[in-house]
């Protein structure tokens, strides 16, 4: 466990990884995005309070879930470049920052584009809209940190410091609808007991789930490399990396 | 799927849609995005690595 830990700190390892595991997560992620939305789209039932409009589910559901999911992921790896010194975690970080913002524009503009028809508005100012919309600040934030600095590696710790901060509005967003009075549904599928939605639906959108996962470690393989590669440029094993 | 068609999605379509074709562009730019910033990582260091075989190259003259 330990060696495989300390393997991952190791720069030609992660990029070699990096390069073989990528093509493997996007042809997994064709396949089951694929089928989540053929299913989702074509043959799940549609809601018994809100039509084929439900269908928004499969893709606002997993891209909300992703943008919590990768800012965790950031903020775990930024930890761990700032308390080991492990440079491959800033460098998971950085890779992270992009990808989590555009799940995050994406559940906000899905939810939105939701909201009109189920709650009459494209916008409230409700708890769980409100705390998505500061995750989507936090990622602006991460990101130009790390660009406002010359020297990578302040800019580094300045954006990790940022991003372990935040991480506290993870929470927030996941129970703010258990919190405080909210417009925004409960939990459905991630939550103690039977999901509260019929099999037919819930399929479709676990493979959506599984195949956003998959896209994000597909993307974050490849910039993972890019980050690697711009970190180790001096490096001698770079020579060969880039010669393929 | 409700009365009226696949396309018009039981007369949602307006929000249906352009949600998919949302995450689609959102999928398409990540994918874009990675490999360009590969592709210019790569060839930032085949230069940084010309560069210093150059100088090598001079310090040897």
């Amino acid at each position: 466990m330990w060696t495989w830990f300390y393997k991952l700190a190791s720069p030609p390892y992660v990029y070699s990884s990096a390069a073989a595991l990528a093509p493997w997560f996007l042809g997994l992620a064709a396949l089951t995005v694929g089928y989540g939305v053929i299913d989702g789209l074509a043959f799940a039932p549609p809601d018994y309070q809100q039509g084929d409009a439900f269908r928004i589910i499969y893709v606002h559901a997993p891209g909300a879930w992703m943008s919590t999911f990768i800012y965790t992921t950031m903020a775990v790896a930024g930890a761990i470049g700032l308390i080991w010194r492990i440079k491959m975690g800033h460098a998971v970080a950085a890779a992270c920052a992009p990808i989590g913002a555009s799940f995050t524009i994406l559940a906000l503009a899905t939810g939105s584009l939701w909201g009109k028809p189920m709650w009459g508005t494209y916008w409230a100012w409700d708890p769980r809209l409100t705390s998505e919309l500061i995750l989507l600040f936090l990622y602006v934030g991460v990101l130009s940190l790390r660009s406002a600095f010359e020297d990578a590696a302040r800019g580094d710790r300045a954006s990790a410091l940022l991003a372990i901060v935040g991480v506290v509005n993870v929470p927030i967003i996941h129970y703010s609808v258990v919190w405080w009075n909210s417009l925004h549904q409960a939990a459905t599928v991630a939550k103690l007991g039977k999901p509260s939605i019929d099999a037919a639906m819930l399929w479709p959108l676990l493979s959506m789930f599984l195949g956003c996962m998959l896209f994000f470690g597909a993307v974050l393989c490849l910039r993972l490399q890019g980050e690697v590669l711009n970190r180790e440029r001096q490096a001698s094993w770079v020579r060969q990396a880039v010669k393929s | 799927m409700t009365g009226g068609g696949f396309w018009e999605m039981g007369g949602y379509a307006r929000y249906v849609w352009p949600c998919f074709a949302l995450a689609a562009v959102v999928f398409a730019w990540n994918l874009w995005s990675a490999r360009r910033y590969l592709a210019a990582a790569r060839l930032r260091a085949r230069r940084a690595l010309a560069m210093a075989a150059s100088e090598g190259d001079e310090h040897q003259l």
